[in-house]
């Protein structure tokens, strides 16, 4: 293999799992160190400028950073890392001083947001600083999107929606809510210089079976339901709900039930248990508020007496699957299962709605009604007209709407200053010795060997009985600290300098996770099954050295490296250094 | 020292043997040396060579004298016995206790000046008794914990870290201990475990006085350009008189064996030393043949280092002296005092 070149920006940062995962690339252990030096406002700010709604995120990421954790690697779970964010949301202080700066003399160029969810207030966010006027348009006449109608409040407080939602509109954005955006032509003529729609994907799909129509005023699509449930159109729901599907609406969807009036609430989903869409601690919640999932059960019916929904017949099938691998759903051929209900909630999909956009403007759709996109700059085939968010390329999640929004701001940056769009800025990275003295590193090197610490809940009695009332209770200080204390500070990186090297195998003998080997070079697959203990995961890559004078090479595996520092600490010549790599996207207020 | 001690945490897929242990199991407590010494990679040699034979710890004894080398029996195999006894006089230590009980592992550790200086008596004598124990000299040619004197196994020339010039000749260990009659005689390198673990599997699988002068250098005082011993000289001028492999007696042989690339040795227990030949067509069996290659690769500057030589056909310290067959410690008082019957017996034979 060629030496690793440590100094492309992007092989340190996924050597960071949770921040390479997070769509905004949150620097994770950098503010995990802080909130266990208790300086939340600080941990805060660092996620704000990342992901603008840590206080929304901390309770209700899809987290793609724990998946991704090593300690999942070398540990049964990975650090709680949304539920530490929500730490420095719940401790810190008064932030308003640390929020960007805005300019009084405008730029003069004006950009036009449509729906005010978490992908055009971060877009907002970003261009506000350089002196952009932002307005803002709202069908609702309230802002959030997705966040405010999609999440229930017994997983999100409506306070802290308000409070990070007016951080973002209290920079200075002139709000037109309550306005609906019927024609994307006349937006066009008004002059903006540049448009984003982030409309989300609005549209429940409904599940079509005979019996439909006479069991109509039954059965509901999930997220609509819920917009009414947050929008307090509706407060209540029959004793036995069913509901379709099995994502993460789904289970909003039961648990909600389940406060509003549901007592026999069940889930039912077609295909296995384990091919759930559901974040699995979601599933886990709903589980705990004895929700039944039943899964190989395909709806084939309503069944209505005297005009009335009165129960659903399902299909038993089992999983098979064909020659291509493909996964099919056969009938077992058992007698059909009745279950009775009230009131069916799908939860089955949805998709966004777009009929407000004229085809004949130059923006572009594909067969499935998406805008076609650029998908680096954001940009529709319509130079003015930017998507990001649900909007973009389907039901996502917030964090990746942040994400899309960062990115379309640099874009829209780019075409207003007369640039290259196609030109994006690199990031912003450091790596710097984290060396104090011979064995003492500026980072906590010594890891906790706890096991993963659990969120205190409310008690279930109450919960159950209180649709507004919050369940998880988030971590106390004492906690927090004992999981931060799980942290390995991937981004702590072991750099090698291969000419300082004398091959006295210290870092081989010390290391706890076999990462590292002295070898003779080879092809990567030769390399990943000769090191001290093999590389399996491809995901991850190997840190190759320069020959050094053995004519040997170092072979570092990165997959399960616990950053302890110890390879550095044992290292007689300093060929190893503890370097902390900071990587901060490239963001249009940078 | 480390401030923290090393994580507990482990490689998922670190291999288990025998007795369902991994090498982690085989550690002891975190080491104190200096950052890159020697004596590290001779604990992970041995270390890694213990947990491969799936040796139970609580059948080895390590034992050990004064010095830098003599403090690594702290670093690993936490769960065996553990003597560190007086300077130079681990081989009374090593062959009181193994008389009381010659049924363990006996793995004796020292150095160049536990060995080679006050305790070269001592080491003579355990050499020619042929304790049956595996005897290992972390050999760095300098007396580390006294700040960096020449010990008495640095070359003619070497010079400290601080200028001082060797003028005196050399004390070979392992010319010694081929001389006084030890059967398995080895050197090896602490860099190069890849010929290290196998030698420390077949040492202590050997019967009788097995002795490894391993070259294990001293990053603090004897590592510079003019140190024989440093990394730098022993990289360069190690000569790997034959490859090793050691293969454990339970493992069925299955890769083949070919008479003109290989040598094969079977130890008294079924296992095998196999060694790979290289351009010298070594000969491991015969005594004045391994002299000779020690002493010409010296002249040279170069260090011979494997399997120097072996004899399979010598008695140890017990089959010599007629011991018991159960281990003294085992003897119960009725082996010890029979009564007066075999008294009576006894006697009778005087009448």
């Amino acid at each position: 293999m060629k030496p690793t070149d440590i100094n492309d920006p992007s092989y340190f940062h996924k050597v960071v799992d949770c921040q390479w995962a997070c769509p905004a690339h949150t620097p994770v252990p950098e503010y995990i160190r802080l909130i266990a030096e208790k300086r939340y406002t600080d941990a805060y700010m660092i996620n704000w400028y990342s992901n603008v709604f840590p206080g929304i995120l901390g309770r209700t990421c899809d987290r793609p950073c724990e998946p991704a954790c090593r300690r999942g690697r070398i540990d049964e779970q990975p650090v709680a890392i949304c539920r530490l964010k929500r730490v420095a949301a719940d401790y810190k202080s008064d932030i308003s001083k640390h929020l960007p700066i805005i300019p009084k003399k405008k730029n003069g160029k004006h950009i036009a947001l449509i729906g005010a969810g978490p992908a055009a207030l971060t877009v907002a966010a970003d261009l506000l600083p350089l002196g952009y006027e932002i307005t803002l348009f709202e069908k609702d006449g309230v802002a959030g999107g997705a966040m405010r109608t999609q999440i229930p409040r017994f997983r999100l407080p409506v306070e802290v929606l308000e409070e990070e939602l007016s951080y973002v509109i209290d920079l200075g954005i002139n709000c037109r809510f309550g306005e609906e955006i019927t024609s994307m032509r006349d937006l066009l003529a008004e002059g903006f210089d540049a448009i984003f729609v982030g409309t989300g994907a609005p549209l429940g799909k409904h599940v079509e079976l005979p019996g439909f129509e006479e069991a109509r005023d039954n059965i509901h699509t999930g997220i609509e339901w819920l917009a009414n449930i947050a929008f307090e159109h509706v407060s209540s729901i029959g004793k036995k709900v069913l509901v379709l599907g099995g994502g993460n609406t789904a289970m909003d969807c039961c648990r909600t039930s389940r406060r509003i009036g549901g007592e026999e609430v069940t889930v039912v989903v077609r295909s296995g248990f384990d091919e759930m869409k559901a974040s699995a601690w979601e599933i886990e919640d709903a589980m705990n508020e004895d929700i039944p999932i039943l899964n190989f059960h395909v709806p084939k019916r309503y069944i209505c007496e005297d005009g009335k929904l009165v129960a659903m017949e399902f299909e038993k099938v089992r999983k098979e699957y064909d020659k291509n691998g493909k996964r099919l759903l056969i009938p077992t051929g058992e007698d059909p299962v009745i279950l009775p209900c009230d009131d069916v909630l799908c939860a089955i999909g949805q998709e966004n709605s777009l009929p407000w956009v004229e085809r004949d403007l130059g923006i572009e759709f594909d067969q499935w009604e998406l805008p076609i996109l650029n998908k680096l700059t954001f940009q529709t085939t319509h130079e003015r007209v930017f998507f990001g968010g649900d909007a973009a390329f389907g039901p996502d999640n917030i964090i990746s709407a942040v994400a899309h929004g960062h990115d379309v701001a640099v874009s829209i940056h780019l075409i207003c200053t007369e640039q290259d769009i196609n030109d994006r800025p690199d990031p912003i990275t450091s790596l710097a010795s984290q060396k104090m003295g011979i064995h003492q590193w500026s980072y906590d090197n010594d890891i906790s060997n706890d096991v993963r610490y659990i969120v205190p809940h409310a008690e279930k009695d109450k919960t159950l009985h209180d649709v507004n009332m919050e369940v998880e209770l988030g971590f106390d200080e004492a906690l927090a600290l004992k999981e931060t204390m799980r942290c390995l500070n991937c981004d702590v990186q072991t750099v090698f300098t291969d000419q300082l090297c004398i091959e006295c195998d210290a870092c081989v003998d010390v290391c706890p996770t076999d990462c590292i080997t002295f070898t003779a070079n080879g092809k990567e697959s030769d390399l990943r099954s000769s090191l001290m203990a093999p590389a399996e995961n491809q995901d991850q890559d190997i840190y190759v050295s320069g020959p050094l004078n053995t004519g040997r090479v170092m072979a570092k595996n990165e997959d399960l490296c616990l950053h302890c520092g110890l390879c550095a600490e044992r290292c007689p010549t300093n060929a190893w250094d503890m370097r902390k790599y900071l990587f901060d996207t490239a963001k249009a207020s940078a | 020292m480390s401030y923290i001690s090393k994580p507990k945490f482990q490689h998922p897929q670190l291999e288990t043997n025998e007795l369902g242990l991994t090498r982690r199991d085989y550690e002891g407590s975190f080491t104190t040396l200096c950052a890159g010494c020697g004596h590290d990679s001779i604990s992970a040699a041995i270390i890694q060579a213990t947990a491969e034979m799936s040796l139970q710890p609580h059948r080895v004894a390590k034992i050990s004298g004064i010095g830098c080398s003599s403090k690594i029996p702290a670093y690993f195999l936490s769960k065996s016995h553990s003597f560190n006894s007086v300077h130079g006089r681990m081989p009374s230590v090593a062959t009181g206790a193994n008389l009381a009980n010659k049924e363990l592992h006996y793995l004796g550790i020292s150095g160049d000046g536990d060995s080679a200086s006050i305790g070269l008596g001592q080491f003579c004598h355990i050499v020619r008794r042929r304790i049956n124990m595996l005897y290992i000299i972390a050999n760095n040619g300098t007396y580390g914990l006294t700040k960096g004197q020449l010990s008495a196994t640095a070359d003619l020339g070497s010079k400290t870290k601080f200028g001082e010039e060797s003028r005196f000749d050399n004390i070979d260990m392992a010319t010694l201990a081929i001389e006084l009659g030890a059967s398995f005689v080895a050197r090896s390198f602490s860099g190069d475990k890849k010929q290290l673990i196998p030698l420390i599997q077949a040492g202590l699988t050997h019967k009788g006085f097995a002795f490894i002068d391993i070259v294990s250098p001293c990053v603090t005082f004897n590592n510079t350009d003019a140190s024989a011993q440093g990394y730098k000289n022993t990289w360069e001028n190690y000569v790997s008189l034959s490859e090793i492999d050691f293969v454990p007696m339970r493992e069925e042989i299955t890769t083949s064996y070919d008479a003109g690339k290989e040598k094969e040795i079977t130890l008294h227990d079924g296992s095998v030393i196999r060694l790979h030949k290289t351009g010298m067509n070594y000969d491991p069996y015969d005594k004045e043949n391994a002299l000779h290659h020690i002493n010409q690769h010296k002249k040279h500057g170069k260090i011979a280092t494997g399997l120097l030589y072996i004899n399979q056909s010598t008695s140890d310290y017990h089959e010599l002296q007629d011991t018991a067959d159960k281990p003294f410690n085992t003897l119960t008082q009725h082996d010890l005092c029979p009564g007066s019957e075999v008294m009576s017996d006894i006697n009778d034979t005087f009448r």
